[in-house]
């Protein structure tokens, strides 16, 4: 019998090796980079610097139950309790050094743009200074209007070509734009196969319980310009459209009864509990804003291209572009709610959401719910009320789908 | 010499009621108003058109029309400033600049369009590698299109004789605010912390050319005095702002001279001194290239700590107090770096977590006396 890899696996081997080629890089004396989550990571890849998530590895922490060390270590040196946990979490561990749920090397440059907050520019200023080592810094100014500014591309293009020089400086190697084109390619294709994955939820039953997603989000993080990240996208994408044309659901134990979209990043430190709600009323979260935040697409070697797509996602967007995004999402998918996570640590995603929530509401009658919650500080975090706000958001999409369904049998009457 | 004490006075007036003071400004100039939310804005260019340009750094109000777009968590700051807005006390501004130095910032800017369709939101985006030239470039460009903005509400051009004249003004203006910190510092007695914010603070609403006229007749006349001895602690104040009075107020009852400060409401706005060469567009741009040690602009020394040393060097100051404004992440990040360094130079810090809506400060006033009771036994 053929012995056949699941993405799954995949999945969790090349996490494992993601975290330990990096250690052993570091112990080679080789550069590691520390970078933010969605950066244009083309540059490092090309010169073949090893680089790590911090965010990544914070969610980790949270998810393995381990946060409280760090954030107390962070806020112990006066981070206060109100700023992002993913950089309480990081700090926290930029001083300690060691996690039982994992370790990442220690960084000899800072990566980091600021196309999904400015928080970042704060957090990694702080790191460099701390640690004494180089900081990159791409600054994707944030898009009021819908389209982006020309202007601004020319200053991201500007700031691409800064970085290239400074990478060879640090690295003292030269940058083979021979190479950067593949990567370019690669991560190109990387986001294809995870968007054309994330896209099959859209069959009915969804073949994706939402919550792997989360844990394939680590990939498209970590590895989009390797080829191993386009193939594991490329594997899970086959399963789901195996599942799909097979009409299988998410789960097998149970029907997926609604389709609901999540706002916001996972609680990680209560994933088990907020995924379990869910399914145990048979809802489904089939997407998020996440699969459209890494479809970043470009020609290769268009820099111009690469910088605009870079700064095209959904946090660095006006509200126009956030509504539109999630109101096609609601068709797309055919989803019967939304649940929002008002997330204690992300200001920039919070602060819109009161209008977002509104606006859909408004345009496509969906019914929705806003939680309290955090992406890894467990104490921001009441099971009763997510339960609660859960309960309501299934009495409301029952009398929808109630209603839907006098209204069909009545149409067939008359 | 009176007359800079009635200047001083009626300073102070003007900034304990911003509505009334914009009114007369708008009134005697005959300029209708744009508001400039914090922390930076291109006020040359709105002044140039012929505007008067209103600082708007919140203010105290019940919140609750807010509430519709901000969760608790939201600086309150922004939230004032989201209230006054709905409740409809800015109707009278043409326009308000919005620009983009934090998340919280940008969503502000966001919901503005919508909660307060009726004054025209101006958003601004000033770059944070503002040191590298494709920063450099890009700021004026982005200045350029905010004037264009401005020009479409005016409905008409902006020359750049017009612009280099209001530079000009707003130089003065800068000029003469250095002096006025400058000389309060030495005269502590005469301008009390809550004197100086409240001066400080006027200049937002008034037009800067009368403005600055009262500043330096107030900087003459103090220069004329002799010198004050600080009776109590000499401290270097920093954070987004100092207010409300009630916290300068604390200050000075407590013995508290103001050496020098780094609040983003006061001396950030006016201690860059312009370049002397290029363009006026240059000129202006510098003006942010050359900011050192702001919280709201990347910086990767992160000079701030260095700079609140040297400050305290300067001046002879005692002591650091930081005023934490609630729920301000960028001042929170910079807050552990810079205590680290105040710390290894032996400066004692003291942070005040505050909030502009607070009402009681019973906790602050008895964290201030026993900062000050603390440093005075350490001087016996």
């Amino acid at each position: 019998m053929e012995n056949k890899i699941t993405s799954k696996q995949m999945l969790a081997d090349l996490l494992d090796s993601h975290y330990r080629s990096a250690l052993e890089a570091k112990a080679a004396g080789k550069i590691v980079a520390w970078a933010t989550s969605i950066c244009p990571q083309e540059l490092l890849e090309t010169l073949d610097i090893d680089v790590v998530y911090p965010e990544n590895h914070a969610a980790a922490i949270g998810a393995r139950k381990h946060a409280s060390e760090f954030i107390e270590q962070a806020e112990g040196t006066g981070y206060s309790s109100d700023i992002c946990s993913y950089a309480r979490v990081n700090l926290g561990y930029a001083d300690i050094r060691h996690s039982e749920a994992g370790d990442i090397p220690m960084p000899d440059l800072i990566f980091c743009c600021s196309n999904i907050c400015n928080t970042v520019i704060k957090w990694y200023e702080n790191l460099a200074k701390t640690l004494k080592i180089p900081l990159i810094l791409f600054d994707m100014p944030f898009n009021h209007t819908f389209e982006i500014p020309e202007h601004s591309v020319a200053y991201m293009r500007g700031q691409i070509d800064h970085a290239i020089c400074k990478l060879e400086e640090i690295t003292k190697k030269r940058f083979d734009y021979d190479k950067f084109g593949e990567v370019m390619e690669l991560s190109n294709q990387t986001c294809e196969w995870w968007k054309k994955a994330t896209d099959l939820a859209k069959a009915e039953p969804s073949p994706l319980n939402g919550f792997d997603m989360f844990n394939y989000m680590a990939i498209i993080v970590c590895m989009r310009g390797k080829k191993e990240g386009r193939e594991v996208f490329r594997l899970w994408h086959d399963e789901l459209k195996e599942k799909a044309d097979l009409g299988i659901g998410p789960w097998k134990d149970r029907e997926e009864k609604y389709r609901v979209m999540w706002d916001g990043i996972a609680c990680w430190p209560h994933l088990s509990v907020t995924y379990k709600t869910l399914k145990k009323y048979g809802i489904n979260m089939v997407t998020s804003t996440y699969p459209e935040s890494w479809n970043i697409l470009y020609e290769k070697n268009d820099r111009n291209g690469m910088a605009a797509a870079y700064s095209a996602n959904y946090a660095n967007r006006n509200l126009d572009y956030g509504t539109g995004n999630v109101i096609k999402l609601v068709r797309d998918f055919r989803l019967d709610g939304i649940i929002y996570h008002s997330n204690r640590s992300c200001k920039l995603m919070d602060f819109r959401q009161y209008e977002v929530q509104r606006r859909i509401e408004a345009a496509t009658g969906v019914p929705s719910v806003i939680f309290d919650g955090d992406q890894t500080d467990p104490r921001v975090f009441s099971e009763a009320q997510y339960e609660t706000r859960i309960q309501a958001l299934l009495e409301m999409m029952e009398n929808n789908k109630a209603e839907r369904q006098e209204q069909c049998k009545n149409s067939k009457r008359a | 010499m009176q007359e800079f004490k009635e200047s001083m006075k009626a300073l102070q007036a003007a900034a304990l009621h911003p509505g009334k003071t914009v009114r007369l400004s708008m009134r005697e100039t005959g300029r209708e108003a744009i508001g400039c939310f914090p922390i930076y804005t291109p006020d040359e260019i709105v002044y140039a058109a012929g505007y008067l340009p209103v600082g708007m750094w919140g203010g105290k109000t019940q919140i609750r029309l807010a509430d519709k777009y901000l969760q608790g968590f939201c600086c309150s700051i922004m939230r004032a400033n989201m209230e006054f807005g709905l409740q409809g006390t800015y109707d009278f501004l043409k326009a308000v600049i919005i620009p983009a130095f934090c998340d919280t910032l940008k969503c502000i800017c966001e919901n503005w369009k919508v909660a307060v369709p009726q004054i025209p939101a101006i958003p601004m985006v000033y770059p944070q590698n503002r040191k590298l030239e494709t920063g450099f470039r890009y700021l004026i460009a982005e200045l350029k299109r905010v004037k264009k903005e401005i020009e479409g509400i005016k409905g008409a051009e902006i020359s750049e004789a017009e612009l280099e004249k209001a530079f000009r003004i707003y130089e003065e203006y800068r000029a003469v605010m250095r002096d006025f910190v400058k000389a309060s510092a030495v005269h502590p007695l005469t301008v009390s912390p809550v004197a100086r914010h409240l001066i400080i603070k006027a200049g937002f609403f008034m037009d800067k050319a009368k403005y600055t006229a009262l500043v330096r007749g107030i900087v003459e006349g103090l220069q004329a005095l002799p010198e004050e001895k600080c009776r109590g602690v000499k401290a270097v104040a920093t954070g987004l702002i100092g207010e409300p009075a009630e916290l300068p107020e604390i200050f000075g009852e407590n013995g508290i001279c103001i050496a020098a400060d780094d609040f983003a409401q006061e001396s950030r706005q006016f201690r860059v001194k312009g370049r002397e060469e290029g363009s006026v567009w240059e000129k202006m741009a510098y003006r942010t290239v050359d900011q050192e040690g702001c919280t709201f602009l990347f910086d990767e020394e992160k000079p701030k700590g260095r700079m609140l040393i040297r400050m305290t060097e300067e001046t002879g100051a005692k002591a650091v107090i930081v005023c934490m404004m609630k729920f301000c992440d960028p001042e929170e990040f910079d807050f552990p770096v810079i205590k680290e360094e105040l710390e290894a130079a032996r400066i004692p810090i003291l942070c005040l977590e505050i909030d502009q809506q607070m009402d009681s400060f019973e906790q602050i006033r008895t964290r201030v006396q026993s900062f000050v009771e603390m440093l005075n036994e350490d001087v016996i």
